[in-house]
């Protein structure tokens, strides 16, 4: 593959933002028909990176060259033109338009001044059809699910003759089936000979799809490896730059099932909680500093329910008791009265405030609890946004700094700065740790073993079964919006949890 | 580039400042002592006084619509409200038999301003319990609120005469215009209360994300009502100062676009349409630049006829110059010779 011309090479790259050297001479370079994944934690530069070769940002030095030739471009939409198009992590389309719509939108046929829709369709199905997916160019992009969208994002971005593709954690919301379906079209689009440069936190999917990788750290290369000749722990060590004794530390923690041998009530029952269309009746007890697990494929009703009891969404029928009272949280603000804060698995829509500052961002809970006109003093918001960047290890430790400019994982951290300063007693966490990095991650799991620890419920939701397992005391399987397992985390395998979504608890 | 210049360059109203300015230098070159404040009779008077004098009423409304616009929405019904409350204030004085007494006045007031609170959390209701979109919610008021102040004055106009009212739109207050004191007073009011109490921060946070505070627990719909209820309130007193000034009511020409003005002045000033940051100050010097303009329009002596096709033109040219689009293009302009020479040191 060497002996090739690579189809990018850039070079010596440096971008600095204000207070931040984002890419120091970095070089990159990618192949024709090859999947070259990009490496690092939060912050490491790959999403400036990425934005530097798609012209989103300008480079302050050094140059990228595209097929040989300089690359002059100032924007993504001459990115594309150029042969370079991407497809990012939300998928940025519009669900009120068909599909066929969506993958030629900006560039339809037309026949005069008027669009040709006959020709629009077909264009769009031929488009389809080469990736071999069975998508009605005329439907209603909305009515598909994310992984289709996703496809059909790839799509639109094929269609424009790429000679790069650039994927940006595209399977973070898929399951199992959607990423070997994925992984299919990206097999088709190298065979065609186009570079793919993928970006995941999943190893596995790393591990599986590409043939080379390139590592950053702290806006800086560590390196460019063959996937087949670097190790695993070897990526790891690479990547985060320091020992990971924390995760096997974690490991090694006793993990008492607590609810077996606890006298007391558990804090949280849900007796028959559910909502039509949602959730049918769900059971649920979590005990006091007991960490329950939801695990189960996305839309099997794990979400749904964590969105229940905290008064996210509304339960049509059941019983909720808090501390052995029964309570009707009808909103997220009375859920929260009672010490009751969720987190979603949607950070830019439900989670983070983006154009708020972190300080901003880590009070409002709090804020929103006291009530307008008990304004917090500026000094405690000062006092507690500081503990909680340090506590956290929040990036760049500014309390200044607007959050939407912070990397994905230290958005989460401050999200979960936000719902740690109501100290809550049941603590739900949908997906805390998607789309961020090992380091990160590593922190977030340690943070929640030790909030158990101290006495807080927590319900844990992840599509990553290793860390629901590495986490949990209990295991609750959801199916098909319904509740199919609860089991005590004893010795309990991957596969066997596997085994539990797959074909539910008749097994 | 020197520091301090480049710092001034990029704040947030470096270009309306620089507008205001320059407005008032052309009204300067025209008519030289467009400066001149004079004190007669222990009352200030002078063209800057004249447009802040003006100015208020605009300013009073526009500081209502800043929150409004915070919070994603907008207000069309203030100029329908400052008619109601204007015609409310003269009809009680009008009818009442004593119509200098400060007591009915006071009365007055105090009952066209309940009426102005009212209307805005109708406007609050409509927008936050019912979840109609607030161009719609508040369009409805401001139909149906000039017929409203036609029904209180019954068709026609009222005049009254009445010293104590007069104050309120043409009194004075030491040496400067009530209406100065009563806007800048309402000014300060607003800023306390967004930035001493938490109220400024949960407006930002619903104006950005409503969806994410709602998970936060933030009660929006209260914020948003109250809001509507502050722009109600605001639009009321301007009601009250712009009848006062006149000494009657016109239930069809009173406030007649004041909307249009304000929600200028909330964007010269700064604040986006979309919600979310939102500036007080930009507001106030948005303000200043809309009555400056009028009154320049005046000064230099432009045809009527294309009156407002200069206004139109001096806003946006405003808007362009914040336009982070233009600002970009500019700066990348100053500012290459300064990225090569640090891309140097670099490599």
């Amino acid at each position: 593959m060497t002996t090739q011309a690579p189809v990018v090479d850039m070079t010596n790259i440096s971008i600095s933002f204000p207070g931040v050297k984002a890419l120091d001479r970095v070089n990159f370079r990618m192949f024709p028909g090859e999947v070259h994944s990009l490496m690092g934690e939060n912050g490491a530069g790959k999403s400036t990176m990425i934005k530097a070769l798609t012209g989103v940002y300008p480079i302050d030095s050094g140059s990228i060259m595209l097929d040989g030739k300089p690359l002059v471009i100032s924007g993504p939409a001459q990115a594309q033109e150029a042969g370079i198009s991407t497809v990012y992590q939300e998928v940025h389309l519009l669900t009120n338009l068909s599909v066929a719509e969506n993958i030629m939108l900006g560039r339809e046929p037309r026949r005069g001044a008027a669009i040709d829709w006959r020709a629009m369709r077909a264009r769009a199905a031929e488009i389809l059809d080469g990736l071999n997916l069975d998508i009605d160019p005329a439907s209603q992009l909305g009515s598909h699910s994310l992984a289709v969208q996703q496809l059909v994002a790839i799509a639109r971005a094929i269609d424009v003759q790429a000679k790069v593709l650039i994927l940006d954690e595209p399977t973070s919301s898929l399951d199992v089936d959607e990423v070997s379906e994925l992984f299919r079209v990206i097999r088709s689009l190298k065979e065609d000979g186009v570079a793919i440069l993928f970006v995941s936190h999943f190893l596995e999917q790393v591990y599986e799809i590409s043939d080379r990788l390139t590592v950053l750290r702290n806006g800086q290369l560590v390196g460019e490896y063959l996937t087949d000749e670097i190790l695993r722990i070897e990526l790891v060590h690479k990547m985060i730059g320091k020992d990971i004794a924390v995760l096997s530390d974690l490991d090694r923690k006793a993990r008492a099932p607590i609810s077996e041998e606890s006298e007391e009530m558990p804090f949280v029952q849900a007796i028959g909680l559910g909502r039509k269309g949602s959730i049918a009746p769900v059971d649920l007890d979590v005990y006091e500093g007991e960490v329950v697990g939801l695990a189960g494929l996305l839309g099997s009703g794990r979400t749904e329910l964590a969105r229940l009891l905290s008064g996210a969404d509304r339960p049509d029928h059941g019983e909720l008791k808090i501390g052995g009272r029964a309570l009707r949280l009808r909103t997220p603000r009375l859920a929260l009265k009672s010490r009751i804060a969720y987190s979603s698995e949607n950070r830019r829509s439900e989670g983070i405030i983006e154009d708020l500052s972190v300080r901003d961002n880590i009070v409002l809970a709090l804020q929103a609890d006291r009530g307008w006109f008990r304004r917090i003093p500026r000094k405690r918001q000062d006092e507690l946004a500081a503990s909680y960047i340090q506590a956290l290890n929040i990036r760049p430790p500014d309390p200044d700094a607007i959050v939407k400019n912070l990397s994905g994982g230290n958005q989460q951290k401050v999200l979960l700065a936000r719902w740690l300063a109501v100290a809550p007693r049941l603590l739900i966490l949908d997906e805390p740790t998607r789309g961020i990095d090992v380091g990160a991650k590593a922190e977030i799991q340690k943070l929640v073993s030790d909030l158990a620890e101290n006495g807080m419920s927590v319900v844990f939701i992840s599509a990553e079964l290793e860390e629901v397992l590495r986490l949990s005391h209990r295991i609750v399987v959801m199916r098909d919006r319904e509740k199919v397992a609860d089991i005590v985390n004893d010795d309990v395998t991957v596969g066997q949890i596997m085994t539990l979504i797959a074909s539910g608890a008749e097994s | 580039m020197n520091p301090t210049v480049s710092k001034a360059l990029k704040h947030r109203l470096f270009w309306p400042i620089v507008t205001l300015l320059g407005l008032l230098v052309l009204n300067v070159a025209v008519y030289p002592s467009f400066f001149s404040i004079r004190l007669q009779d222990g009352h200030l008077f002078g063209s800057l006084i004249d447009i802040l004098r003006n100015g208020a009423p605009t300013l009073l409304v526009a500081l209502g619509m800043t929150l409004v616009i915070a919070t994603r929405g907008i207000d069309l019904s203030v100029g329908a409200v400052v008619a109601i409350s204007g015609a409310l204030a003269c009809s009680i004085i009008a009818g009442s038999s004593d119509p200098n007494s400060p007591t009915t006045v006071l009365a007055a007031v105090g009952i066209s301003i309940m009426l102005a609170l009212v209307l805005g959390a109708w406007n609050g209701f409509l927008v936050s319990v019912i979840g109609i979109q607030p161009i719609i919610a508040t369009l409805i008021l401001m139909t149906a609120g000039r017929g409203l102040a036609m029904l209180i004055t019954e068709g026609q106009i009222v005049t009254i005469n009445s010293a104590p009212y007069k104050v309120i739109g043409g009194g004075y207050w030491l040496a400067l215009p009530a209406s100065i004191v009563i806007a800048l007073g309402m000014f300060a009011l607003a800023a306390l209360l967004t930035r001493k109490t938490a109220l400024g921060l949960l407006i930002e946070s619903v104006g950005i994300n409503p969806q994410a505070s709602r998970i936060a627990g933030v009660r929006s719909r209260s914020i948003i009502w109250m809001v509507y209820i502050f722009s109600g309130l605001c639009a009321g007193i301007a009601g009250l100062m712009i009848s006062s000034n006149v000494t009657a009511a016109d239930a069809n020409n009173a406030g007649l676009w004041i909307e249009m003005d304000a929600i200028l002045a909330v964007v010269i000033g700064g604040t986006s349409l979309a919600g979310g940051r939102y500036s007080l100050g930009g507001t106030l010097i948005g303000a200043a630049i809309i009555q400056t303009l009028t009154t320049t329009v005046y000064t230099v002596g432009i045809a009527p006829e294309i009156t407002l096709v200069f206004k139109a033109l001096v806003v946006i040219i405003v808007c362009l110059l914040q336009s982070p689009a233009l600002q970009t293009r500019l700066g990348s302009l100053r500012r290459r010779p300064v990225t090569t020479s640090t891309g140097g040191v670099l490599s």
